[in-house]
């Protein structure tokens, strides 16, 4: 169809030319403007991106510190952190997810809540983010897992860190529990550390944990990671390494403590033990105790329940939150203020017919019958009431309060325990700015024998003994180093009482315990080195009526547990050099010559002699009856500590 | 000019083709096909795997069908253009009818050895046949509105069948060389100016159709548009890609971050990598110097096209190549155009670097062309 000419064709052919010329043209000006463009942004404007680009890559992540562990006096740990094993799936290595838990579940038993949550969680979460399908795995099942690997893709165990208290119960009370942050606890802390939002990070919930939280947590690490663009950690920048927790010692002996806590029993009782030469606690026992490893696990509603519904109440730390009128061991209060007053001597003798009759209220004393004339140190020795209320009279209440204030009892001791109570050393002005009322003399006679207002928690009774045996104010202390940094000791100062005073109060205590009509002498020491000084006390919880006593006052054998008498006991050991002192309260457990003077005794001995005291230290009439009770209290802490095994294996 | 009346003793015959082969545009393209390999190796975290050594082994192949397409006369694929046309529009029907899902569109056809994609095909068999056409066509004739319709018809047939697939940066490469081809061989302005104008209209009427029933394009063709437009509305949806190859680029500076450093890159934060995006990551571990001087090799090679078609007489010859050119051209500016955040991200592979098969594989086909246009150019006394 065509017949090409040349002069057509070299038109088209200049034409082509031009054009191509053009598109040529226009091409290198498109990639000259490419290349202005590349020039403006990696050029002009590559700061600006730089700054974009490092924080699109680098992220903070924290390292949680770990925690302070807490040994005993003589380096027994208490709180550890131990290795805890978990299992974990990574949805992306996993496959199948539903096919793979499956799986799981025919070796390992996964909880069905639990299982569901996970499946929840890995439905959110970024792939490759493990999530967590089973907590506090046993190393069997560990294993377990390790072996059928090959048969359970994206699964793998994973360890880290949780508090254990290997010594369970015995000292639940004074050291506490940790448990993760809650929403509540973050609420309570003014601008919280970062740490704190790691998920399971745990800290101190109750005692020692609680409120050395800041020593025992440390400071977190943090490091430096690069990390891609759906937040997987591609490799580590930098770290700078967190400090961990101080690591306490605490003044407690553990195997005192134990022995103390197995003592009580099922009592609901409270026990401390003071070393008299430098205040440290030996052991501050409380009865019934609880696992404190069930709420680091996360205690179940019913094991809650079972605690928080038990008369004996085991969450409450008697030995030091508890407060009770300290009956008849009030009364070395009463006698040291009028000694150092001056209003009686030690050969004044006050006539006891079994009652005082004060502004026309007949006040009695225990014995129905009186005393017939008591001197200083019979009062104490037979624990006469009227003697007190007598120089009660005669010294006034002021004095008396000062007195306690003095020996410790109505001022807090700086514990880092919760709840630490203050205990009650009632004077006039407390009366009239608390009740609005003048106090009456009848208060005094009250208080003068450790009844009415006056209150004490066994530490404070315990201090009281240890001040009144050394004649110093010692303190309590129960932190022995920090970081092996040995802490202040509580020896104290001298409290500036007359030493004949101390002495004769001391003498009258040391008749308690070892004269026959002494009211603890059933409990006494038998091996001439270590004999004790102590005091009784019986304090009631109910008012006897006037038609009770003259019926005869019934007792507390036949009375409801929870209106029976609280019985005491203060004592201290040798009672020529004094090392321990030590004080019992057994709630409602009838009186404290027949309840608490055992326990106290059985408890002094255990510490003198740092173990099980030889038989020859006890009376010869009990010996058979301690060495019953021994084989049964060794059986039981055998019994207990195989039962903590298997408990730990499961 | 009809290939009877090339003086057919003076073009080289056998082995000695070889010899006149346009050197400097085969060492240009081995050149850049190394970048690639380079960035590659770096992209996979300093690994041959997965991309570098398959990358290395299509090149050989797709050199040696360069080299192959190269020997055998241009007048041959001249006569083939037409065949070559209908069997990438019947591989285009191909993919409709039994084409399988990748990457939610229909792309590929699994001829078993390979994985081709017909659109690439078209991209080279679209233009040898319009050269073809307009080597036929008396130069006359070339505004006449019947013969230019003509091949408008070729070139939107093709492009809609792409369009539906959907690939939106083919269907525009096809329509961009398509009329390219035709400015070249000399249509008159005035068509190109009145296109122009109805491309405004359409593409205010594609806005205009967002969110109703005759809606033209796909959302997601929408949303790219959108994040185009203004990449910080959504920088961690749709806009990501942009933004995240922006700051990748930009990041790089004067000199980079050096080879294997790029940190975007190799995070992850930057899509498709090794494809679309890998000249972010050239940007971003060479800086300017290094990105400046790819684009300096691409402009060369397209200098040297322009050179090679102004220097031949043949005029299927001189479009073929041209249109190679023009192709090859609107590979990399859309490519680059893209990451640098100028057009939407629509889909375009780097060429000769970015991974992939069909595409290296066309490309090479498509310089095997030029090469032999080069080869057997016509030589000798001018008639």
């Amino acid at each position: 169809m065509k017949k090409p000419n040349s002069k057509d064709q070299a038109s088209s052919y200049r034409k082509l030319t031009r054009r191509a010329l053009v598109v040529g043209g226009l091409q290198l000006g498109f990639a000259g403007l490419l290349g202005l463009r590349m020039r403006y942004m990696q050029v002009e404007q590559a700061d600006q991106f730089r700054l974009l680009a490092e924080e699109n890559r680098i992220n903070i992540r924290l390292i949680a510190p770990s925690r302070g562990e807490l040994f005993d006096r003589n380096g027994v740990p208490l709180a550890r952190n131990a290795p805890s094993y978990r299992v974990v799936v990574v949805r992306e290595d996993a496959g199948d997810v539903d096919e793979v838990i499956n799986h799981l579940g025919q070796l390992i038993r996964l909880d069905p809540g639990e299982t569901e949550q996970a499946l929840a969680e890995i439905k959110r979460s970024a792939p490759f983010l493990p999530v967590t399908l089973a907590d506090r795995v046993s190393w069997e099942d560990v294993s377990r897992v390790a072996v059928n690997a090959p048969a359970l893709p994206g699964i793998s165990p994973e360890v880290g860190l949780t508090r254990v208290y290997p010594h369970g119960p015995d000292l639940a009370h004074v050291i506490g529990y940790v448990g993760p942050v809650s929403d509540y606890d973050l609420q309570k802390i003014e601008d919280p550390e970062p740490v704190l939002r790691i998920p399971r990070f745990q800290i101190g919930k109750v005692g020692l944990e609680a409120r050395q939280e800041e020593l025992l947590r440390g400071k977190a690490g943090a490091k430096r990671v690069e990390v891609n663009a759906t937040g997987r950690v591609m490799r580590e920048l930098d770290r700078r390494e967190g400090q961990p927790g101080a690591d306490l010692q605490l003044t407690v002996d553990i195997g005192l403590q134990s022995y103390v806590q197995a003592r009580l029993g099922d009592e609901s009782a409270a026990a401390v033990v003071i070393d008299c030469e430098n205040g440290d606690l030996r052991a501050i026992v409380s009865s019934p105790s609880f696992d404190p490893n069930l709420f680091v696990r996360g205690i179940s509603v019913a094991d809650y329940r079972s605690l928080t519904e038990d008369k004996h109440r085991p969450l409450a730390n008697k030995s030091v939150q508890g407060a009770y009128p300290p009956g008849s061991t009030f009364k070395m209060v009463t006698a040291l203020a009028a000694l150092e007053a001056g209003v009686i001597s030690n050969n004044d003798t006050v006539w006891c017919p079994g009652y005082l009759e004060v502004s026309g209220r007949r006040f009695h004393c225990w014995k129905h019958g009186g005393h017939g004339h008591v001197d200083l140190i019979n009062s104490l020795k037979q624990s006469c009431d009227v003697y007190y209320y007598d120089v009660a009279m005669q010294v006034g209440i002021d004095k008396i309060s000062d007195m306690a204030k003095t020996l410790g009892i109505g001022v807090r001791h700086e514990l880092p325990m919760s709840a630490v109570a203050r205990g009650l050393a009632p004077n006039r002005a407390w009366k009239q700015e608390n009740y609005n009322k003048t106090w009456l003399i009848g208060d005094t006679a009250n208080a003068a024998i450790g009844q009415g207002y006056v209150l004490a928690s066994p530490l404070q009774l315990a201090v009281m003994t240890a001040r009144i045996a050394t004649g110093r104010s010692v303190t309590p202390r129960l932190v022995k180093s920090i970081d092996g940094i040995e802490q202040p000791s509580g020896a104290g100062e001298p409290m500036g009482i007359n030493e004949n005073h101390l002495r004769q109060v001391r003498k009258g205590m040391f008749a308690v315990s070892n004269d026959r009509r002494g009211t603890g002498y059933r409990s006494r020491i038998a091996e001439d080195t270590m004999q004790m000084a102590g005091k009784s006390g019986t304090s009631q919880v109910r008012n006897i009526t006037k038609a009770e006593r003259a019926a005869g006052v019934i007792s507390n054998n036949d009375l409801p547990w929870e209106r029976r008498d609280h019985a005491l006991f203060v004592g201290f050991a040798p009672a020529d050099r004094p090392k321990y002192a030590v004080a019992v309260v057994v709630e409602h457990g009838g009186g404290g010559s027949s309840a608490a003077a055992p326990i106290l005794r059985d408890v002094l001995l255990q510490a003198l002699y740092d173990g099980t005291p030889p038989l020859e230290a006890y009376p010869s009439s009990d010996r058979e009856r301690i060495r019953e009770q021994q084989e049964k209290l060794q059986q039981e802490r055998i019994d207990r500590e195989n039962q903590r095994k298997t408990s730990d294996r499961a | 000019m009809s290939y009877l009346e090339y003086n057919v003793q003076s073009t080289p015959t056998g082995p000695r083709k070889i010899l006149y082969l346009n050197w400097p545009l085969a060492l240009l393209l081995c050149t850049v096909a190394c970048v690639g390999f380079l960035q590659l190796y770096s992209v996979a975290g300093g690994s041959l795997y997965p991309w570098a050594e398959p990358q290395m082994k299509r090149f050989a192949l797709g050199l040696t069908a360069m080299m192959m397409v190269a020997m055998v006369p241009i007048w041959f694929w001249r006569n083939m253009s037409v065949v070559a046309y209908l069997l990438s529009v019947i591989l285009l029907i191909g993919v409709e009818l039994m084409g399988i899902e990748g990457k939610g569109a229909q792309r590929w056809i699994d001829l078993g050895v390979i994985r081709l994609q017909p659109s690439e095909l078209m991209k080279i068999t679209l233009i040898m046949l319009l050269a073809a056409y307009y080597d036929w066509l008396p130069a006359r004739r070339t505004s006449h509105p019947f013969w230019v319709l003509v091949p408008v018809m070729i070139i939107l047939f093709p492009t809609y069948l792409v369009l539906r697939q959907p690939d939106l940066g083919t269907s525009i490469l096809l329509l961009a060389a398509g009329g390219g081809m035709m400015f070249l061989a000399g249509v008159h302005w005035a068509y190109f100016a009145a296109v122009i104008a109805s491309g405004v209209g359409l593409v205010s009427a594609v806005f205009e159709s967002r969110g109703t029933d005759w809606q033209l394009i796909k959302d997601y063709q929408f949303r790219r548009i959108d994040t185009f437009l203004d990449p910080a509305s959504d920088p961690l949806g749709a806009g990501y890609h942009i933004t995240q190859s922006k700051i990748a680029l930009g990041s790089g500076g004067w000199t980079g971050r050096g080879f294997m450093q790029g940190t975007q890159s190799r995070l992850n934060f930057l899509p498709e990598k090794h494809t679309d995006f890998i000249f972010t990551t050239l940007a971003e571990e060479f800086g300017f110097i290094g990105g400046i001087s790819l684009l300096a090799l691409y402009v060369l090679i397209i200098v040297f096209c322009i050179h090679t078609a102004l220097a031949t007489r043949d005029r299927y010859s001189s479009l073929i190549t041209l249109g190679v050119a023009i192709t090859f051209f609107l590979f990399f500016s859309v490519n680059m155009s893209m990451v640098m955040g100028l057009a939407p991200v629509v889909g375009v592979p780097l060429p000769m670097v970015s991974y992939g098969g069909s595409a290296m594989l066309v490309l090479m086909v498509a310089f095997g062309l030029v090469q032999s246009a080069h080869i057997h150019r016509p030589r000798g006394r001018r008639r």
